[in-house]
């Protein structure tokens, strides 16, 4: 039979126990929290948790918490991060009190078309999995030195499943998951990815500046600097150089005219 | 266990009972920041100091007040008071004097305190009756065996972002577990051959 005479101390000693090393263990965090102390601005945190929270890099700072910080203390604009566009924009410009207008977005698009059916392919390519390894083992596994390798590195670079590997062995963006963090663009070895605006109608879909007769070899829908675009825009937006039909995009206008003309159907109008 | 030379107590707790790869203990910081080596470094850091510190703590808070008193059924939940609080210092200190390790340790530094890892190594210590001089040696000790675990798996797991891994062995924590697995049969057996 227990005897509440027994039981008394033993209680008293655990409660006081527990109760004096909480007490003590408090006080010196409480000591500790004082010394230690980090000065944090309230907004930074406001902002923080505003952000997608995705850590992808797409506003070029080292992650969200460092997009905060940059757009509160150091004056970074409220737009910074592409992936949450202008509904997080519009939510941050409310923390900042500064209004921001919707600005475009834009996409990245594969400057190539050459993939496994249009390109020659020079060697059976067995090792680590990525462009830049393959570009490293030998100048290209394409016949094409400046097309896309087609081993998805980009793929594999885009965090919000975006891109796939086409069956004609070059990227496929899939824009209702784009977030426009350019994590592939800066991914791809090879520079075959760019940003372009969905307003920018016409594309030159090649970006070898090899003269015609050796695109010609390698690739049945390569640019071969034949100048037919250059001649039949009204705009005059479009120039040769080096080879390659480049698209000033100010002064196109979207008539399509060169794609018409162009005898590779390097020229995209969409 | 009072006999136990120090030269063991220490192989113990790095090799032998080496707390994340042979007892299976804190596993949560051992895939969760074993992403990058300096990350696991940072978090290693972090947990040698509050091993060796709550062996410390524990030590006396056993001996001459649990003890003395006849509350040794209170010595887990002290114990964990004790590294609660010590894991709260730890986070003010990585805080204020290394903001970015902080910021890429996130959730896992203050998982310390709920490590299986840290209260294993302490109640280890009150279970083999140690003395305070063995205590503190396994504290440290059994840090220093987190640390060499978490670096090797760090590093495997690095170089495994360059290298062709086959699709039945998976990525990420799939894969973790499985380089864990081989480790801890090295480890395990290791000893078994070379006896100390």
């Amino acid at each position: 039979m227990i005897v509440a005479s027994e039981v008394m101390p033993v209680l008293i000693n655990t409660v006081s126990v527990l109760v004096g090393l909480c007490i003590a263990v408090g006080a010196m965090l409480v000591i500790a929290s004082k010394v230690f102390k980090v000065e944090t601005n309230p907004m930074v945190d406001e902002v923080a948790s505003l952000l997608p929270g995705a850590n992808c890099g797409g506003c070029g700072f080292a992650g969200c918490a460092a997009c905060a910080e940059a757009i509160v203390l150091k004056g970074a604009p409220i737009n910074s991060c592409p992936v949450g566009g202008f509904d997080v924009a519009k939510l941050i410009g409310a923390v900042m009190g500064q209004e921001v207008s919707e600005t475009e977005k834009s996409f990245p698009f594969v400057r190539c078309q050459g993939g496994n059916v249009n390109c020659t392919t020079l060697y059976d390519y067995e090792g680590v999995e990525g462009c830049k390894a393959a570009l490293m083992l030998c100048d290209s596994r394409k016949g094409c030195t400046y097309g896309c390798l087609g081993l998805g590195t980009c793929v594999r670079a885009c965090q919000f499943g975006a891109l796939s590997m086409g069956e004609n062995g070059f990227p496929v963006v899939n824009k209702a998951l784009c977030t426009s963090c350019g994590n592939c663009i800066a991914a791809c070895p090879n520079g075959v990815l760019t940003f372009a605006m969905d307003s920018e109608k016409v594309h030159v879909l090649c970006r070898s500046h090899d003269k015609g007769k050796d695109v010609k070899a390698v690739c049945e829908v390569g640019c071969i600097g034949c100048k037919k675009c250059e001649k039949e825009c009204p705009q005059g937006a479009i120039k040769v150089t080096e080879f390659l039909a480049e698209i000033d995009q100010e002064k196109c206008t979207g008539c399509g005219a060169c794609a018409g003309v162009c005898p590779q159907k390097a020229i995209e109008l969409r | 266990m009072a006999d136990a030379s120090l030269f063991s107590v220490f192989m113990d707790g790095v090799f032998l009972k080496n707390f994340l790869i042979v007892q299976f203990l804190g596993l949560c910081s051992f895939v969760g920041v074993t992403k990058d080596v300096k990350s696991a470094s940072g978090m290693s850091g972090a947990v040698i100091f509050v091993i060796s510190m709550s062996a410390l703590v524990s030590y006396f808070l056993y001996t001459y007040v649990l003890v003395p008193l006849r509350l040794d059924y209170l010595t887990t939940i002290a114990f964990i008071i004790v590294i609660a609080a010590l894991v709260q210092l730890v986070e003010f200190i990585v805080r204020k004097f290394m903001p970015p390790l902080y910021r890429s340790l996130g959730i896992y530094l203050p998982l310390i305190s709920t490590n299986c890892a840290v209260l294993g190594a302490v109640l280890l210590n009150v279970m083999n009756e140690y003395t305070f001089i063995q205590s503190l040696t396994f504290g440290v000790a059994a840090g220093l065996g987190y640390t060499v675990a978490m670096l090797i798996m760090a590093s495997i797991r690095e170089w495994s972002n360059v290298v062709y891994v086959p699709k039945a062995v998976g990525r990420g924590v799939t894969y973790a577990f499985f380089i864990a697995l081989i480790m801890s049969m090295s480890f395990a057996n290791y000893f078994k051959v070379i006896p100390l």
